[in-house]
C-alpha cells in the first residue's frame, strides 16, 4: 500500500471538512471581526440533530435515499436557527462594545451549547447508523471508500455554492462591502443587521452540512465533538488567512494533509516515541507557526489594507 | 416646502455635545454649504442627517416627512446619500463593484445602466480603471469614486462631506467641476468643506458654524464679501 499517497487521500477528505467549519468562522470573522467560538458548537449541534433524525427515520423504515436529505434539512434549521438566535441575543448586543467583551461572550455561548446538547442528548456516544454500505475501491494502490467519495462532493458541491453566492449575488455583494467598510454599507442602503444576520444563517448552514459529514466520517457524534474540531478549523482559517474565504477553503485543506501526512509518519519520525493518536498537536503547532511568522495567513491581506 | 428642514438639531459626538441645536433649510434643487473651522461640527452635523449618528434633541424633515429616527439606510433609499469624509470606497471591491454597490437600493436595471454611463461620462478615469480595486485608485480617484457611487443611488439630496480633503490641486479643481456641473443639472446639494472659499463660489448660500452653533446664515455672494467672514474664514 502506497502510505504517502493513502495520507494524501484522507488528508484531502478531512481538510475539505475542516474547510466547511473554517468557512464559518472566517465569514463572521470577516463581517465582525469577532472570533465566533461557538461555531464549533454549531456543528456538533448538525451532527447530533442529523444523526438522531437518521435514527429515527431508518428505525421508521424509511428509505435512506430519503433518510438522509431528511437528516440534514433538519440539521441545517436547527443549526440556523440556533445560529441566528445566539447572534441575537448574544452578540448583537455588543455590537459596540470593547473586542474582548463578544469574544468572551463566545467562549461562554460555546459552554451553554454544549451543556444543553448533555442535557438533551446525554453523554453517551450517538453512532451513525450503517444506512450505506461501505465500498472500497483501489486506487494506484491506496483505497478510497465511497463515503469519502461522497464527503468530498458534498463538501466540495456546498464550497462552490458558497462561492457562487459571495461573488456573484447581491447578497454576496452586500457582505463583501459590510466587511470592507460597515458604515458605508448603510449609505449604500444595506441593512448591515440583516446582512450579519445572513452571515450567521450561511455559516450554520454550512455548519450543518459539516456536521453530518463529519458524523458519518467518525461513525460518532458526541455533545463535546466542537470543541476541538473548532480549534482546529480556527487553526485552518489563520492558516489561510482569517477573514478570507478562499484561505479558509486552502487552510482547511491544508490543515488535512498535514495532519494526515503528521499522523502517518510521525511514529517513523519519532523512532516510535509519539504515535498518530497525536495528530491533534499538528493543528495548533501550525497554528503557532503561522501567529508568529505570517499572522496575516497564507492569503490574508496585510493589516494597512484594512484601514 | 424645504427639501430638508433642521430643527433644532444637537448630536453628541465622543461624549461631546458637537452640535448644538442648529435649524437650517435647504431648497430642492439649491446648493448650500457649510463652513468652519475644524472642529466646529461639520461633519458630525451631515453624519446625522446621514443618520450614522442619533439626533440627541431636534427634528430632521426631508420631503415633507420626519426622518429623525429612521436608520441609516432606509434614509439612503428614500434619497439621501452621503459621500463620506475619507470617501470610504470600498478598498477590496472593484471599481464597477463600487459603482453597483451604488445603485443597491434600486431595481430598474435600464435605469442603472444609464446612470452607470452618465458616471463614466462625468469620470473617463473610473471607466478606464473599472476592473482595478478600490484600494489601488489615487486620492483623486477614490474621490471620483465615491462621488460616483452616490450618483449611482440617484439621490433627491447629496450630502458631501469635504471632497477636497487630501486631494492634488489638479484633482479639487476637477472634482468641483463635477460638483458645479451636477448641481447645473438640478442636483440638490449639501457641502461641508474647510476651504471656505471654494465652497461659497460654488454655492448658493451659507451656513457658518462655530463651536456647533450656527453664527451666521446668507446668500454665498454676500458671505464672501462679509469682513468677519473673510478674517475667520477666508484668510483675508
Amino acid at each position: 500500500m502506497d502510505v504517502l499517497l493513502q495520507q494524501l487521500i484522507n488528508g484531502l477528505i478531512l481538510g475539505s471538512l475542516y474547510a466547511l467549519v473554517a468557512l464559518g468562522y472566517t465569514m463572521v470573522y470577516g463581517i465582525l471581526e469577532l472570533i465566533n467560538f461557538a461555531h464549533g458548537e454549531i456543528v456538533m449541534v448538525g451532527a447530533m440533530v442529523s444523526v438522531s433524525v437518521l435514527v429515527a427515520l431508518t428505525a421508521a423504515g424509511v428509505p435512506v435515499a430519503l433518510a438522509l436529505p431528511l437528516a440534514l434539512a433538519a440539521a441545517v434549521v436547527v443549526c440556523v436557527v440556533t445560529g441566528v438566535l445566539v447572534e441575537r441575543v448574544a452578540y448583537r448586543p455588543l455590537r459596540n462594545a470593547p473586542r474582548l467583551a463578544p469574544l468572551i461572550t463566545a467562549i461562554g455561548v460555546s459552554i451553554v451549547l454544549q451543556n444543553l446538547a448533555m442535557i438533551f442528548w446525554g453523554r453517551q456516544y450517538l453512532s451513525f447508523p450503517p444506512v450505506i454500505e461501505v465500498q472500497v475501491y483501489a486506487v494506484l494502490g491506496a483505497t478510497v471508500s465511497n463515503i469519502q467519495i461522497l464527503i468530498l462532493v458534498v463538501a466540495a458541491l456546498t464550497m462552490g455554492g458558497l462561492l457562487l453566492l459571495v461573488n456573484r449575488t447581491r447578497l454576496g455583494r452586500a457582505m463583501r462591502a459590510t466587511a470592507q467598510n460597515r458604515e458605508v454599507a448603510g449609505l449604500m442602503g444595506v441593512d448591515v443587521n440583516r446582512v450579519i444576520a445572513a452571515t450567521f444563517i450561511v455559516g450554520s448552514a454550512l455548519a450543518a452540512v459539516a456536521g453530518l459529514l463529519i458524523a458519518s466520517y467518525y461513525g460518532i457524534a458526541h455533545y463535546n465533538m466542537g470543541f476541538i474540531l473548532g480549534l482546529k478549523a480556527f487553526s485552518a482559517a489563520v492558516l489561510g488567512g482569517i477573514g478570507n474565504i478562499p484561505g479558509a477553503l486552502l487552510g482547511g485543506l491544508l490543515l488535512g494533509v498535514i495532519e494526515s501526512l503528521g499522523a502517518g509518519y510521525i511514529g517513523d519520525l519519532t523512532g516510535g516515541f509519539l504515535g498518530s493518536h497525536y495528530q491533534d498537536i499538528f493543528a495548533f503547532l501550525i497554528l503557532i507557526l503561522v501567529l508568529t511568522f505570517r499572522p496575516s495567513g497564507l492569503l490574508g491581506e496585510r493589516v494597512a489594507d484594512r484601514a | 416646502m424645504s427639501l430638508l428642514e433642521v430643527q433644532g438639531l444637537a448630536v453628541h459626538y465622543g461624549g461631546i455635545r458637537a452640535v448644538k441645536g442648529i435649524d437650517l433649510q435647504v431648497e430642492e434643487g439649491e446648493v448650500v454649504c457649510l463652513i468652519g473651522a475644524n472642529g466646529a461640527g461639520k461633519t458630525t452635523t451631515l453624519r446625522a442627517l446621514a443618520g450614522l449618528l442619533p439626533a440627541a434633541a431636534g427634528s430632521i424633515r426631508y420631503a415633507g416627512s420626519a426622518v429623525t429616527d429612521l436608520p441609516v439606510h432606509a434614509r439612503a433609499r428614500i434619497g439621501i446619500s452621503l459621500v463620506p469624509e475619507g470617501r470610504g470606497v470600498f478598498p477590496r471591491l472593484t471599481v464597477a463593484e463600487n459603482l453597483d454597490m451604488g445603485a443597491y437600493s434600486r431595481r430598474d436595471r435600464a435605469g442603472i445602466s444609464a446612470d452607470l454611463e452618465h458616471v463614466y461620462g462625468l469620470f473617463p478615469r473610473l471607466y478606464e480603471r473599472r476592473a482595478q480595486t478600490g484600494g489601488t485608485l489615487s486620492g483623486g480617484e477614490q474621490q471620483m469614486l465615491s462621488l460616483g457611487r452616490a450618483l449611482m443611488s440617484r439621490p433627491r439630496l447629496l450630502l458631501l462631506d469635504e471632497p477636497s480633503m487630501g486631494l492634488a490641486p489638479l484633482a479639487v479643481q476637477k472634482i468641483f467641476e463635477t460638483i458645479r456641473l451636477i448641481a447645473d443639472q438640478g442636483m440638490t446639494l449639501l457641502l461641508v468643506e474647510q476651504n471656505a472659499r471654494l465652497a461659497l463660489e460654488s454655492s448658493r448660500r451659507g451656513y457658518v458654524l462655530e463651536g456647533g452653533c450656527i453664527v451666521h446664515q446668507d446668500d454665498a455672494a454676500a458671505l464672501l464679501a462679509s469682513p468677519k467672514v473673510r478674517a475667520a474664514y477666508l484668510g483675508a
